[in-house]
């Protein structure tokens, strides 16, 4: 009870300064906007049919993902910068339920990405928005919000150690997009960036999402993303609590 | 017992120089600092900027851990069991930061109240108490940065105090308020101690030491230089006189002939707007005067008046020499 009073109430907190961050839902908004496009004019070269749906989805999930690197790396970075590090630091509470809503948080926000692309599709481009899956696809949108926001807690974990951390999420926004198939269809690229993709989650939610609105089997891919999610949750867990004694012992919770 | 126990608190920091060829530099913030705060007590740690109080605080608070040495609070150890310290602590530190800026100053004592615990049922009283205390009652849905220094000030004090902590570190809490806000601030410390609670309280300002606190050390390039009550520090200097000029203009070489001069024993400097004010230690019974404003040719020389010492003048004694043995004073009955 107690858990989740405080999962809830962080969650809450972070989301409304998030939200109320011009910088980071504008971001949010229009990054998305900008792959989505070159997406749209990609696969209507293609000149397959049903196809601009497809890039949509891929499109909209990159904004989660855009918002979940940015957000977990850029918001412990900024927490350090604001001084509020040292403060959840030494709060009574858990590290790790006072980090994972700040991800949680950071994921959600990619909810204005995918209004936002969706929206951009439909009215810029005519793309018809309708779901094969209703049911899936409401599943899968949180169950994929919840597994790159886990993903997000794996990166911050390393960010509350290493004051410069968050010029990596710079660097992992590109791979990332086209290793998991989010632009282009995995088929489409090489074998050995294949077991890279299934260990990310945002390949099995962007599949899900996909398969939840198009047609398929959308639940399979649910259930992978959730389960990588409990993954980077075990592993997020164990990396805090070793940095969070180590950044104490380095005093790399402060500039000062 | 103790409320608060360091024992030979040591603290050293790395740091690198150079792109190319890198060279690591160890810097050494805390050495060998003990001391002991009985349960009850405000205890003052006093130090310029660099002495290494924050280290000592964030060493206390858990927030960095010591490269040598022990610290408990209520006889729990600083390092072993962070996590039962840190429920039994408060923490406020000077400055701006530290705060969520965009939501309001009730969003963020919600928020931290629910870090630190507090029983939902007691939330919304204890937040009013706290808004009242520090008197941002009718301010807490205001986004906080459109608050004030001050008012951030207060609203951190607010958030250390939320699970009511038996002990209470205050770090430069005062540090660029305004005179009334201090003021103000300097009521609520004080009536923490009235309340029960242990306070560490740093600070520059030497009349807020000697207001606030029952101890005070002196912490001078990360080792304490001298300890006691207020008047314990102030006996130090006892035997002195001080001899302050108003001059303009005056030259680091005259500085330094003052400081030379035989039956000087220390000389502060304090920049005012056009004028440096002198603050010059000798012995008391010696008349220096003219000798002193011999020494200052060249500069054009204001107000000149000859006072008692008070503590700000002990301060300065201790942290502009180098610890002696002799220096270290502990009052009596207070603990070793």
């Amino acid at each position: 009870m107690r858990v989740a009073r405080l999962l809830l109430a962080g969650l809450r907190f972070h989301f409304k300064s998030l939200t109320l961050s011009w910088f980071f839902i504008l971001t949010s908004v229009f990054m998305p906007l900008v792959v989505a496009t070159v997406s749209y004019y990609m696969f209507r070269a293609g000149g397959k049919p049903g196809t601009l749906f497809y890039a949509s989805l891929g499109a909209a999930v990159y904004g989660i993902w855009s918002s979940t690197l940015f957000g977990s790396g850029g918001a412990i970075q900024w927490q350090r910068w604001q001084g509020t590090l040292e403060v959840i630091v030494s709060a009574p509470a858990p590290f790790i339920l006072v980090v994972l809503p700040l991800t949680i948080a950071t994921s959600s926000i990619g909810v204005y990405s995918l209004t936002s692309t969706l929206l951009w599709g439909r009215f810029a481009f005519g793309i018809p928005f309708y779901l094969e899956h209703p049911l899936a696809f409401v599943v899968a949108v949180p169950a994929t919000i919840l597994g790159l926001g886990l993903l997000g807690l794996l990166f911050a974990s390393t960010f509350v150690l290493y004051r410069h951390a968050n010029a990596l999420s710079n660097m992992l926004e590109w791979p990332v997009l086209l290793v998991t198939g989010m632009l282009v269809p995995l088929s489409l690229l090489p074998g050995w960036s294949h077991p890279i993709a299934w260990l990310l989650a945002p390949t099995w939610g962007v599949r899900a999402i996909r398969e939840a609105a198009l047609g398929g089997t959308p639940w399979p891919d649910v259930g992978v993303t959730l389960a990588l999610g409990a993954a980077y949750l075990a592993l997020g867990a164990l990396f805090l609590r070793y940095f969070e004694v180590a950044a104490r012992k380095h005093a790399t919770l402060s500039l000062t | 017992m103790s409320a608060i126990e360091a024992r030979e608190l040591r603290r050293t920091y790395k740091t690198s120089t150079g792109v190319f060829r890198r060279r690591t530099l160890e810097v050494e913030a805390v050495r060998g600092v003990s001391f002991e705060v009985a349960e009850g007590e405000l205890f003052g740690l006093l130090g310029p900027n660099g002495a290494g109080k924050t280290t000592t605080i964030k060493m206390l608070i858990t927030l960095l851990i010591p490269t040598s040495g022990t610290a408990r609070v209520l006889a729990l150890d600083v390092v072993k069991d962070a996590r039962e310290v840190r429920k039994r602590i408060g923490y406020v530190f000077g400055g701006e930061r530290g705060l969520y800026e965009r939501l309001s100053g009730l969003d963020n004592l919600r928020y931290f109240a629910e870090l630190y615990a507090v029983p939902p049922r007691d939330q919304k009283g204890r937040i009013a108490e706290l808004l009242d205390l520090v008197g941002l009652t009718g301010r807490e849905k205001e986004r906080v940065e459109g608050y004030s220094r001050g008012m951030r000030q207060r609203l951190h004090i607010a958030r250390g105090l939320l699970h009511d902590p038996p002990v209470v570190f205050l770090d430069e809490p005062t540090i660029g308020v305004d005179p009334v806000g201090a003021r103000e601030l300097r009521h609520t410390i004080s009536s923490l101690t009235a309340a029960g609670k242990t306070v560490l309280l740093t600070t520059h300002y030497m009349f807020e030491a000697d207001e606030l606190c029952n101890r005070i050390a002196v912490i001078n390039k990360g080792e304490i230089v001298a300890e006691g009550t207020p008047r314990d520090l102030k006996e130090i200097v006892a035997d002195r006189t001080v001899i302050e000029i108003e001059a303009f203009g005056a030259s680091d070489d005259a500085i330094d002939r003052l400081r030379r001069a035989p039956g000087v024993t220390s000389v502060a400097v304090e920049e005012r707007e056009h004028a440096q004010v002198l603050l010059v230690q000798s012995a008391k019974g010696l008349e220096l005067t003219q000798s002193l404003l011999g020494l200052l040719d060249g500069a054009t020389i204001g107000r000149v008046a000859a006072r008692e010492p008070t503590l700000e003048d002990a301060y300065v004694a201790l942290v502009e020499q180098d610890p002696e043995p002799g220096l270290s004073l502990h009052a009596a009955g207070a603990p070793q």
